[in-house]
């Protein structure tokens, strides 16, 4: 869905569900699945709905995952950092992350 | 910064690092004052100037040279001594100008003498069919994607919406290589006849040449075709774009669709802050009441920049500056400060090309008011035709639909549903959205954890008030 510009700063890898994703120095979480064209990163609570970034600007919460072990992180809020641990948040927060 | 190296107390703290805060924290801590400025970002410059400090963009004619005048800002917030905090959230604020914020999941209370709310705007909801689907995004999105990370939509993408946004982010997008397939323009064509009264003023600002020439390059590129009626469709993810006006209804296959209906103010922390606020039947959306200095109801607390009123990242600057003096006054009176009067005239330039642009780009009522089983809650996933509903059986007012259908009660807290809300039970009850009112915002203004409240420093006499 989005390709890079150019390839400034340095490469950082995160695990998303498990499976590595090449990121860059300076992305935030969001954009760096956005980046390594992940279709989908959270479903909602109600209906199970499958949802992506939408404003990439603090303010929709559509980009809600689970960073490190903890819940419902605004994705385009945390900058990636190496060895960074993202899971997709399936439904509500889990209770205790 | 760490949250435990913060003062507990401070002259001014500047909440949102834009055009307003920043110019606004320079020009406070120049005149003596101590200034701390809050930011949730990783880097100052809010949505115009994001990334401006470290944007991988290098060819500077992409985002153009009013993106770069960002610069000069943020030097001038850095030398000016203001202590600038990046990866602070800002949960709180109360009438007694107690700011609650969170920095790396660790919260603290300031107490602050004086404080600005540059909080800014947020693009307003576009609530079309199929809008939560992935692969649909704002248009401030795909721009915040570009600016900050250097990231260009690949494949086919589709823009829609109305505003002049939308038509800066087409040429950005052209100009980083994207290809956009069209512009589906929803600005109601009866619009010009009433914005041609304000055309005379317009022509005389700074934004009538800029504004057409990124019309001429853009739609020298990529075909514009006047919609009434846009839709998303796909399983699961965006595939198909349907859009149609008097003249009939297509279908266009895409990867991305990018949405823009104009930006209004990001009021909730004002909101939860007590500040007083009416609708503004231009803009159609609630802004602050704010004096001639962006002072708000509550002593101590201005709201400056697009918070206090749409008007743009320039005039948002002036605005930040002239909070920032009626601030330094009160705190500082023999401080030597700019001369308001100059700055005035600079932001009534600056802001008089706005009513045509209100006007022209203001959004079609079916737009605000969808119906049937358009999503109007994203967060709870609440239908216009449920809210409609409940307006008809009784529910008066934003508040009580919260109880009813919970809209505006998901994490983002009405962010994206309050305008939408209001306007549809102004219409079911033959009301109006100033009647209707906005959801009532109480802190936390964003999620903040238990843990992270429990780590807030605790006071001898604090403990002693619970323990026996």
């Amino acid at each position: 869905m989005f390709k890079r510009l150019g390839s400034t700063g340095t490469e950082v890898m995160l695990k998303v569900d498990g499976k590595p994703v090449r990121a860059r120095s300076g992305d935030t979480v969001a954009a760096a699945l956005l980046a390594a064209g992940i279709d989908h990163c959270r479903t909602t609570p109600v209906t199970g709905a499958p949802r992506a970034p939408y404003c990439l600007m603090g303010v929709c919460f559509d980009c809600l995952v689970t960073i490190d072990g903890v819940g419902s992180r605004q994705g385009c809020l945390v900058p990636v950092r190496e060895g960074m641990a993202v899971e997709t948040q399936l439904g509500r927060r889990e209770a205790g992350r | 910064m760490n949250a435990a190296d913060l003062p507990s107390s401070c002259d001014l703290v500047v909440i949102g690092g834009g055009p307003a805060g920043l110019a606004a924290a320079a020009l406070a801590a120049r005149a003596g004052v101590q200034t701390v400025l809050f930011d949730e970002n990783a880097g100052v410059g809010g949505q115009i100037y994001r990334g401006i400090t470290a944007t991988p963009v290098e060819d500077r004619a992409i985002l153009g040279a009013d993106y770069w005048a960002g610069v000069g800002l943020v030097d001038e917030a850095r030398a000016s001594g203001a202590v600038i905090v990046n990866g602070a959230i800002v949960w709180s604020l109360d009438p007694a100008r107690r700011v609650g914020v969170s920095i790396a999941g660790k919260a603290r209370l300031i107490q602050a003498r004086q404080v600005i709310v540059a909080t800014g705007s947020l693009e307003r909801p576009l609530p079309i069919p199929g809008w939560t689907l992935p692969g649909v995004m704002t248009a401030g999105a795909a721009q915040t994607a570009l600016k900050a990370q250097g990231l260009v939509p690949d494949g086919r993408t589709v823009m829609a919406g109305a505003g002049p946004l939308l038509w800066l982010l087409a040429a950005q997008l052209l100009r980083a290589g994207a290809k956009i397939e069209a512009i589906l323009d929803t600005a109601p064509r009866m619009n010009w006849l009433r914005a041609a009264w304000h055309l005379p003023d317009f022509a005389l600002s700074p934004y009538w040449s800029k504004g057409l020439a990124l019309l001429r390059e853009v739609k020298a590129k990529v075909p514009v075709i006047r919609v009434d009626r846009v839709e998303a469709h796909g399983r699961d993810r965006f595939a198909e774009v349907a859009f149609g006006s008097a003249s009939g209804e297509r279908r266009m296959k895409a990867d991305l669709l990018l949405l823009h209906h104009g930006v209004v103010p990001n009021v909730n922390l004002a909101l939860a802050a007590g500040v007083a606020h009416r609708w503004n039947g231009r803009q159609l959306c609630f802004e602050p009441v704010v004096d001639q200095d962006f002072g708000t109801s509550i002593p101590g607390i201005a709201v400056a920049g697009d918070g206090a009123g749409i008007a743009g990242g320039t005039a948002a600057a002036e605005r930040g500056r002239i909070a920032a003096i009626a601030a330094v006054a009160a705190l500082k009176p023999d401080a030597i400060l700019p001369q308001v009067q100059a700055i005035r005239q600079r932001l009534a330039r600056e802001e008089m090309g706005r009513a045509f642009l209100d006007v022209l780009y203001q959004p079609a009522p079916g737009h605000r008011r969808p119906v049937g089983d358009t999503i109007v809650c994203r967060c709870e996933e609440v239908t216009a035709r449920q809210v409609r509903d409940a307006a008809d059986l009784g529910c008066e007012g934003p508040n009580q639909m919260k109880a009813f259908l919970r809209c505006g009660m998901g994490p983002c807290q009405g962010r994206l549903c309050g305008l939408t809300v209001t306007e549809l039970i102004a219409e079911q009850r033959r009301s109006n959205p100033a009647e209707v009112g906005y959801y009532r915002l109480r802190p936390p203004v964003k999620p903040i954890s238990l843990a992270e409240l429990a780590s807030l420093p605790i006071s001898d006499a604090e403990r002693k008030a619970v323990e026996r």
